[in-house]
């Protein structure tokens, strides 16, 4: 007789409380064996694969790619015996586990919350009632229209079975600056710490906060019994034409950066129009000599030296605006962000100390950077305190742009396609390999003329590479 | 230029170091030679699996006894791999994975003679396994029920030490202990050693040798001349910094400035494993210890369960370590030249999934300890103090009413 399991999400790495679903190994009806990878999570320390305990057959996978999972959550239901006969009573000879959990087919696991059940499950029944009620305003259907009154945040559609606890959009992913008294006492009225915002010193939750927000959540009762259906996956409606994709993940990362960006930095765009012959004509030189030999000499790795060399003459170009702080913070290295188009959206690896790299390692750093961004590895680690970025736009045979800068940092120069072009050389029209560069600068820190002579500068180090022996 | 290697004598009877201050170049040559193995890496098996002799550590082995290391090998990195499942599955908070280090510890732990005595890291399973402990005995300290369920007196081996490098001046005391007693030394005519002759032999990892505790233990088992090998891991990586931000030296030469031999050995290997280590026990017997081995290997997976290796280190490393394996070799040895047939391939493969469920099984089923026992195991004998501490904590969970 088809006997179910349900596994709950594991603490991976001592202390942790909760995990991001990466991807699914998995799917119902699938018979899984001992240690058959099931799915893998990513924690705040590392991205792992977790093996089935199980032997049987996959009933049903209770969260979706992309939500953020409290450990001791129940993440996938295993029929253990899905071939068996039909029996009246509990068959002894399967039932594996010590616990008398194994009753509800919950099978305990370790660290963190031992066999009494998943601290999930027992909010279920507030969190069931009031998803996250501060911010469950849109999501009830049709019950109660009026059960919301002044929601602290409107986040995203409320897509959550009810053990789960989603990621409240919005929030910086820090922990709550709370006490512990405050955290239980929230635990217990079912309000999302995450979604408050504290009152207190320092923005600290205080307890009224807490008490209040629980008062203006929707109470029990009004006809929102059931828990708001889970909203389906990337769903194509016929009727409408269209199709909804919850925005997660880099999407949401680069939209808040790019929002940010745009709306704090008066960007300014310059462009310039360039004769990169004799590059193109010394990296054909370089290509082929031994030292060059074991990496790839794009056009971009020229740029990126380009950048680094031109940053000795503009440091302002390389600098930070600290509004905080009321300062400017000069840098005395570069870090190049270099944006690169990946399966999984726009990521902007960095490579560190890229100015006292040789056009050499350059090309190596960011051969590597390239293949590891495009097999989706790259970690948050690596994206993060760039001081300068380059888009190359010519890989997709695109002339130039107006880029928006990267939150953080004061310039960003976008790298067109090169192109045999008719070009004026001693009053004849010759062709030549013909690039545009396009400097978008922040404004507070970069002026028009800093952002001129550093775009010149660049310019001038593409068109002719020897320039750089002047630097 | 001259190579690193010849900065101070390799070999282990060779007169001291002449060297003066080594030259620019020899220092840069220096920083590179960590990231190899080495003019002097002893191997015995290559990771084709191919024989090769060694003028000084060579090895007469049935094939009996390379089917057992064999076996040794694949049980040791089964119970691995199912650890580090259970530990994915809740079962485990953590799990220290040894996987890609069987031969070095399978290797060195069956150089050993049982009255010898052993005193680990945290990573030594294999070791464990061949002082005969059974792997199950190793679950309680990672599922937090317990610090170690052996006997270390009676299995010649220690607990596992989680303080980086302490072990190493347990072992230094121990082995002086040793020579103090008189277990040291007692060879015939011949030179050879007393059949209850002891040594001892200590873990330890390359990032431990930064530690100073490490130093220590060198410097104490040296000027007592302890029966002491000291056998050190190199895995290439403590936790997030590789050897070269541990030592400009191979750490192998470092030896040298303490005064005794150090060898490197190809720790993917288990002859070479094996070979140096009797070569080394045998000494310190003699009482000529201590001695260092450096086995030259790599930590395949993550430091810990709770470690993620991507974030510091290139898959193109771990890929070229992949064709080093130490398991891999000896099967293809042992297939090669007709030592052992599918039968015995198989029979392994069935007895290391049997092993396996017994693993799983024992683990989910420990049963969870009484909150009390913390007070039973301090003191040898009972105490007011402790005795009112404990009556305290009783109280206190029983006001939960039976739900903390």
């Amino acid at each position: 007789m088809p006997q179910f399991k349900k596994f709950l999400l594991p603490d991976t790495a001592e202390g942790l409380t909760e995990a991001e679903i990466l991807s699914w190994h998995v799917k119902p009806g699938q018979d899984v064996e001992v240690n058959t990878i099931l799915v893998e999570i990513e924690t705040a320390k590392a991205a792992v694969e977790l093996p089935s305990p199980f032997e049987g057959r996959v009933t049903e996978l209770l969260v979706e790619v992309g939500q953020t999972v409290d450990v001791g959550a129940p993440i996938i239901v295993i029929d253990v015996d899905p071939n068996g006969a039909p029996a009246p009573a509990a068959d002894p000879a399967t039932s594996t586990s010590n616990s008398s959990d194994a009753a509800n087919g919950a099978v305990p696991n370790l660290v963190g919350y031992g066999p009494k059940g998943a601290p999930a499950q027992r909010r279920r029944p507030r969190t069931a009632a009031a998803p996250a009620p501060v911010t469950a305003a849109p999501a009830p259907v049709a019950a109660a229209p009026v059960a919301a009154p002044a929601p602290v945040a409107a986040p995203a559609p409320v897509l959550a079975p009810a053990p789960v606890a989603l990621a409240p959009a919005g929030t910086t992913g820090l922990v709550p600056l709370t006490k512990p008294p405050i955290r239980k006492l929230a635990r217990e009225l079912g309000v999302d710490l995450a979604a408050l915002t504290g009152s207190g010193p320092a923005g600290v939750i205080t307890r009224d906060d807490v008490q209040r927000a629980a008062e203006a959540a929707p109470t029990p009762g009004l006809g929102l019994a059931e828990p708001a259906a889970p909203v389906p996956a990337p769903a194509y409606d016929p009727a409408t034409r269209e199709r909804r994709v919850p925005i997660r993940g880099v999407r949401k990362a680069t939209a808040a950066a790019m929002v940010a960006s745009a709306f704090t930095a008066p960007h300014v765009t310059e462009f310039l129009t360039i004769d990169v012959t004799p590059m193109m004509e010394f990296r054909a030189k370089l290509k082929v000599t031994p030292a060059f030999r074991d990496v790839k000499l794009t056009p971009l790795v020229f740029a990126a030296k380009a950048v680094c060399l031109a940053v000795q003459r503009t440091p302002d170009v390389n600098a930070t605006w600290d509004e905080a702080a009321g300062e400017i913070v000069y840098k005395s290295y570069v870090h190049l962000g270099i944006a690169a188009a990946t399966p999984r959206g726009l990521v902007v690896p960095k490579i560190r100390d890229a100015g006292q790299l040789s056009l050499h390692d350059l090309a190596a750093a960011m051969d590597s950077l390239a293949t590891t961004a495009r097999e989706g590895r790259t970690t948050p680690a690596d994206m993060v305190n760039g001081t300068i970025t380059i888009s190359n736009v010519g890989v997709f045979g695109v002339d130039t742009g107006t880029p928006i800068i990267n939150p953080g940092e004061s310039a960003i120069l976008a790298f067109g396609a090169i192109r045999d072009m008719p070009w004026v050389v001693e009053g004849q029209i010759v062709p030549r390999k013909v690039c545009q560069l396009s400097l978008s600068f922040d404004h507070r820190v970069v002026d028009g003329q800093q952002g001129s002579r550093f775009l010149a500068d660049v310019g001038a180090l593409l068109a002719d590479p020897a320039t750089a022996i002047t630097y | 230029m001259s190579s690193p290697e010849r900065w101070t004598a390799a070999r282990p009877d060779s007169p001291a170091a002449t060297a003066a201050t080594p030259t620019a170049e020899q220092v840069i040559a220096g920083l590179r030679a960590t990231s190899e193995g080495g003019a002097d890496l002893v191997q015995l098996l290559t990771p084709e699996g191919e024989r090769v002799t060694h003028p000084d550590f060579d090895i007469d082995i049935e094939p009996a006894q390379l089917r057992a290391l064999y076996r040794d090998m694949v049980l040791v990195r089964r119970v691995d791999r199912e650890s580090n499942a259970l530990q994915r599955k809740g079962e485990l908070a953590l799990w220290v994975p040894l996987l890609g280090q069987e031969a070095a510890q399978v290797g060195a732990g069956r150089a050993m003679r049982p009255q010898d005595m052993a005193f680990p890291s945290y990573r030594e399973h294999g070791v464990a396994w061949c002082r005969g402990i059974d792997p199950t005995d190793l679950l309680g300290i990672f599922r937090g029920t317990d610090h170690g369920s052996w006997d270390p007196i009676e299995k010649r081996f220690g607990l596992y030490t989680i303080v980086i490098g302490n072990q190493v001046l347990n072992a230094a005391g121990y082995a002086m202990g040793q020579r103090f007693d008189g277990k040291v030394g007692n060879s015939d005519a011949e030179g050879n050693p007393a059949a209850d002759d002891e040594a001892t032999m200590c873990f330890f990892g390359d990032g431990a040798t930064s530690q100073g505790d490490v130093h220590e233990g060198f410097v104490w088992a040296a000027v007592y001349d302890a029966p002491l090998v000291f056998f050190c891991q190199n895995n290439q990586w403590a936790i997030s910094e590789p050897t070269e931000r541990q030592s400009r030296l191979p750490l192998y030469q470092r030896a040298r400035g303490y005064g005794f031999p150090g060898v490197r050995v190809d720790g993917n290997d288990v002859l070479a494993c094996l070979a140096v280590s009797r070569w080394a026990l045998k000494e310190c017997r003699r009482g000529n210890g201590p001695v260092l081995i450096e086995a030259f290997t790599y930590r395949m997976d993550a430091h810990t369960t709770t470690d993620d290796p991507t974030r510091y280190r290139l898959s193109d490393e771990v890929e070229e370590w992949k064709l080093k394996d130490p398991i891999e070799r000896v099967r293809a040895y042992l297939a090669r030249n007709g030592l052992a047939d599918a039968a015995f391939f198989e029979q392994i493969q069935e007895e290391s999934d049997q092993l396996a469920v017994r693993l799983r099984e024992f683990c989910v089923n420990i049963p969870d300890p009484p909150p009390d026992r913390i007070f039973a195991n301090v003191y040898a004998e009972a105490n007011p103090v402790l005795e009112r501490q404990r009556e305290d904590m009783l109280g206190y969970l029983a006001g939960f009413g039976g739900e903390h």
